[in-house]
């Protein structure tokens, strides 16, 4: 039986790293887009650079599902390496597209799945005579096959390889070549359309395909930051470099052609968060963006600045731990290394930010917080939403903001005689005054350290002093709460007795698997935590449910573990889902998982006779 | 760490500088180091330093790691705003402030047990990326909080106050720096102000990284028979290859002393650095030769001081990163944010 779907299937593609397929896969998946069809696609690669297998998951979803599904229905099976595990991904009556150049015998596929040969590397081969040619074209060839089997609207391909080489113009004709070949031969000798089949929608309205860390390096532009240092690691790096590319367009002086801006790659991530905290010290926004690694490298420095207060942002784009773990897969595996990040008794903001939009939104509002609050600030990404683009609602800006500089005494304020304590809690928020280095000749300065102090920056080790700073501490990190974004509360459609808390990258797969328990009967109600220290309605909202679930991406639920050290909900009213293979967690797993645990809840015990 | 206050009262006739500052103006809380510590004479020589040169006091930062050395920022310039970080990292703290208001006058102040071990690296960094500002290492060969332990600069052989011998090769800091690209490289005593001082003023009034080793005996672990970093030792063994005067640029140039005996630099900034030669054919603007003559004199067993290397045109940082001349920590939505309607056109390239 084949399978008979109208947008709403998977593709996956299995490529060679280094076989320069991203970018024709990328075409393909704004082919659907520019149909108006949403699409979700996902990078899959390896920790490598050239030879190893690398994938791209594409999700066409009308209905706007935009979380990893799981299970293939078109496998586009580009590299022998992987041959069986990609025959095996797809699902019964899905398809199998191969080039056919060399024959296979037939214990190489499956009876279940629809088989469609292309000999692409005959075509290359009569078509090209460059080697690098050959390998490149094969690329478009595919995807101008897949536009027939898939009912693609060529125009729309023709329109983005345009934009793509656009500057670039001696490159269109050859790609549109290659393009109209593999569609003229899949016409002519593939059985096309085949069941999937993708078809003009308007589902897409006025959202933007964008990748988070492009997004978020963008919010550093607009959130003001001046100064990014960064050392090179995956999944972050990406980030630093559209920061970089970002500045240049934006950040140049028109007349002087001088930086507003300085990005410096740093010689390791300990120089980098001391970078950070140098010029943060100094009055200038400034970031760093790393993965659990670096976070671990900078723990001393994060304790640092949370004591001595100094302004400085975090973007971790976490991946899978612990150690070099899984570097080029997903996880969200560092919520308690960084809510408690460095010796001693620490707590820092974190930030959850769930899609490209939020990663813009939180990245411009993390300098604010930052200086507010005098505190580091954490923006926990992954690499799910860090390295995929997504479909977001536009990135939105209100020229009417203006920067939150936080509580700093200027030369007037001190000419003034307003008194100046460094570490005062003068308002009853736990928030200090600070100057910049260098205001006023002779008020405000004070020594910034990480020993213990008074309240007017003196070194001391008193207990009394040292226990009020940190009551002060704690107070500030309650001040901390009104200025963060909220939870986001979703009642079921139905009254629920249990609810769900998710937060960052999960959100798109637990939108899903809320459609599907709702089809079997259950009803769940959800909160989607967005910042750490929790707001109230947090607790109130884990109180007023019988169970619930929490559903994260590692082994051993740690934002479950910070929920019941901060909230002090019961801990049996907490029930994980955990997911950390590594690969973006999927809505049948949720739904799979929360259906399972209710079902074993609804179990009566059995009644022992005496 | 200091549970003295300092008088405030002034005489009323000491003398001023021409920002009408006195001597006191430059001073910090009174030094809880051991009495007789060089790193107390090496505060004092700051301190006269930013007084001659007339700077204003608060527009000086002084930044540190951890250590005896990186306490002594507490001991001058009591109006600066000082930050004491963690060890051996001062480096990119002081990178850091540096970038975000370029105005001020960095100082970074460490020792060889912050700079040589845990630094090292960042160290390295700081010098080859050209941040304008002064490294003043207050090299006494020892870890002096933690009670006499070898540091990376104690030399192979040298004695600790328990009569044990060092058995690793030391780190030349001033070799290091001249290699990693400082562009003023110098060498002082602390037990020898008249030259020390100057070497200050010319490392402040150079407009790049600046690096100072200045031998600081401590004389609680390291000022014994045995140790190449006592008074005793330095003295016996100093090898001082020039001495300096330095003219900041508002003072009128005088005249030059005996050809060949004196050589002047000016800078960038219109200040003048006069090069009395001790050594008659050292030349400080000859980076390879400064590193053939440090190793040649360290086989004779003599320590080089003064000024070993000046580049006349140094890049700093700030140069190489073609950033704006407003201060980073004066810039406001107006100069950083682009703005809603660029945002749209952003958002339209995503569709």
């Amino acid at each position: 039986m084949s399978q008979e779907r109208v947008n709403d299937f998977v593709v996956k593609f299995a490529n060679v790293n280094g076989s320069g397929s991203a970018s024709a896969n990328r075409l393909f998946a704004k082919s659907v887009l520019r149909m108006g069809v949403p699409v979700s696609p996902r990078n899959i690669f390896p920790s490598n650079i050239q030879g190893l297998p690398t994938w791209y998951e594409v999700r066409v979803s009308e209905e706007g599902y935009l979380g990893a599904r799981g299970g293939v229905d078109l496998m586009v099976a580009m590299n022998p390496q992987t041959w069986d595990k990609d025959l095996a991904s797809i699902e019964p009556g899905g398809y199998l597209f191969y080039d056919s150049t060399k024959p296979l015998p037939t214990s190489k596929f499956r009876d279940d799945v629809h088989v469609i040969g292309m000999p692409l590397t005959e075509i290359c081969n009569r078509e090209y005579t460059d080697a690098r040619q050959r390998q490149l074209f094969k690329n478009i060839i595919y995807v101008g096959a897949l536009s027939a089997l898939l009912e693609i609207d060529v125009k729309e391909i023709e329109k983005l390889i345009g934009e793509q080489f656009k500057g670039k113009d001696r490159l269109i004709a050859p790609n549109l070549h290659a393009l109209h070949m593999g569609r003229d031969y899949a016409l002519k000798y593939l059985p096309c359309p085949i069941g999937l089949r993708v078809r003009r929608a308007n589902r897409v309205g006025n959202r933007i395909f964008i990748d988070g860390n492009n997004a978020a390096a963008l919010g550093c532009v607009y959130g003001g930051a001046t100064v990014a240092a960064w050392y090179p690691i995956t999944p972050s790096s990406s980030m630093a470099e559209a920061f970089m590319r970002h500045c240049r367009k934006y950040r140049v002086d028109a007349a002087s052609g001088a930086n507003k801006f300085t990005v410096i790659q740093a010689e390791d991530e300990l120089a980098s968060i001391g970078i950070v905290i140098g010029a943060g010290w100094n009055g200038a926004r400034a970031f760093t963006c790393t993965s659990g690694p670096g976070i671990s490298l900078m723990q001393e420095f994060i304790g640092l600045a949370y004591f001595a207060e100094i302004p400085a942002v975090l973007f971790d784009i976490q991946r899978g731990g612990p150690s070099t773990g899984m570097p080029t897969r997903t996880q969200q595996g560092d919520v308690l290394s960084c809510a408690y990040a460095s010796h001693g008794d620490t707590k820092h903001v974190l930030l959850f930010p769930e899609d490209p939009h939020e990663c813009f939104e939180f990245a411009a509002r993390s300098f604010d917080l930052a200086e507010r609050l005098q505190a580091p600030i954490f923006v926990l990404s992954d690499l799910d939403i860090g390295m995929n683009e997504r479909l977001c609602e536009p990135l939105q800006w209100d020229d009417a903001r203006r920067y939150d500089r936080g509580k700093v005494m200027r030369y007037e304020d001190l000419e003034a005689g307003r008194e100046f304590g460094r570490y005062l809690d003068v308002d009853g928020d736990g928030i200090p005054y600070r100057t910049y280095p260098g205001t006023h000749p002779r008020r405000g300065a004070f020594f910034t350290r990480g020993t213990t102090r008074d309240a007017y920056a003196r070194y001391t080790e008193e207990g009394a002093p040292y226990v009020e700073n940190m009551q002060r501490l704690l107070r500030k990190f309650e001040t901390a709460k009104q200025y963060l974004p909220r939870p986001v509360v979703a009642k079921a459609k139905e009254p629920a007795r249990h609810g769900a808390v998710f937060y960052g990258s999960t959100g798109p797969a637990m939108k899903e698997a809320l459609d599907r328990l709702e089809e079997k009967g259950v009803f769940l109600d959800t909160l989607r935590l967005r910042a750490f220290p929790f707001h109230d309605e947090v607790t109130e909202f884990i109180e007023s449910h019988d169970q619930v679930f929490v559903v994260e991406q590692n082994r051993d639920a740690q934002m479950r573990a910070l929920l019941l050290n901060e909230c002090g909900v019961a801990p049996a009213k907490l029930i994980p889902v955990l997911h950390y293979d590594g690969t973006p967690i999927t809505a049948r797993f949720i739904t799979r998982e929360i259906g399972e645990s209710l079902a074993a809840l609804n179990v009566k015990p059995i009644k022992r006779t005496a | 760490m200091t549970y003295i206050a300092k008088p405030k009262l002034h005489h009323p006739e000491l003398p001023k500088n021409k920002l009408g500052y006195t001597r006191r103006d430059y001073e910090g809380a009174i030094s809880t180091l051991c009495a007789g510590c060089g790193h107390d004479s090496i505060s004092a020589a700051i301190i006269q330093a930013c007084f001659e040169l007339d700077l204003a006091p608060h527009r000086i930062a002084k930044i540190s790691g951890i250590g005896c050395s990186s306490k002594t920022p507490t001991y001058f310039l009591g109006s600066s705003h000082g930050f004491n970080s963690v060890h051996g990292r001062m480096p990119s703290v002081l990178t850091g402030a540096n970038l975000a208001n370029r105005e001020l006058i960095y100082m970074g102040v460490s020792g060889d047990g912050d700079s040589a071990s845990i630094g090292l690296g960042q160290f390295a960094h700081i010098l080859r990326r050209g941040v304008n500002m002064v490294y003043i290492v207050e090299n006494n060969g020892v870890y002096g909080l933690t009670k006499g332990q070898f540091s990376a600069t104690a030399d192979p052989g040298s004695k600790d106050k328990r009569g044990n011998a060092n058995l690793d090769d030391a780190i030349d800091m001033v070799a290091l720096a001249l290699q990693m690209g400082a562009t003023y490289v110098a060498r002082g005593f602390s037990g020898d102000k008249d030259q020390l001082v100057p070497l200050i003023k010319g490392a402040i009034l150079h407009r790049g990284a600046a690096f100072l080793d200045v031998i600081s005996p401590c004389v609680a672990f390291n000022n014994h028979d045995g140790s190449t970093k006592s008074y005793d030792y330095v003295r016996e063994h100093n090898d001082a290859v020039n001495r300096l005067d330095v003219i900041p640029p508002r003072a009128p140039i005088q005249a030059a002393y005996e050809p060949g005996t004196v050589e002047t630099i000016t800078q960038h900034d219109g200040s003048v650095l006069k090069l009395r030669k001790l050594e008659a054919h050292y030349d400080p603007h000859d980076r390879i030769h400064a590193m053939h003559y440090l190793e040649q004199r360290k086989a004779a067993g003599e320590i080089v001081t003064g000024l070993l290397y000046i580049d006349r045109e140094p890049e700093d940082l700030h140069a190489r990163l073609r950033t704006v001349d407003a201060p980073f920590n004066q810039l406001n939505e107006a100069d950083l944010c682009p703005g809603a309607a660029a945002l749209e056109a952003f958002n339209a390239g995503l569709r």
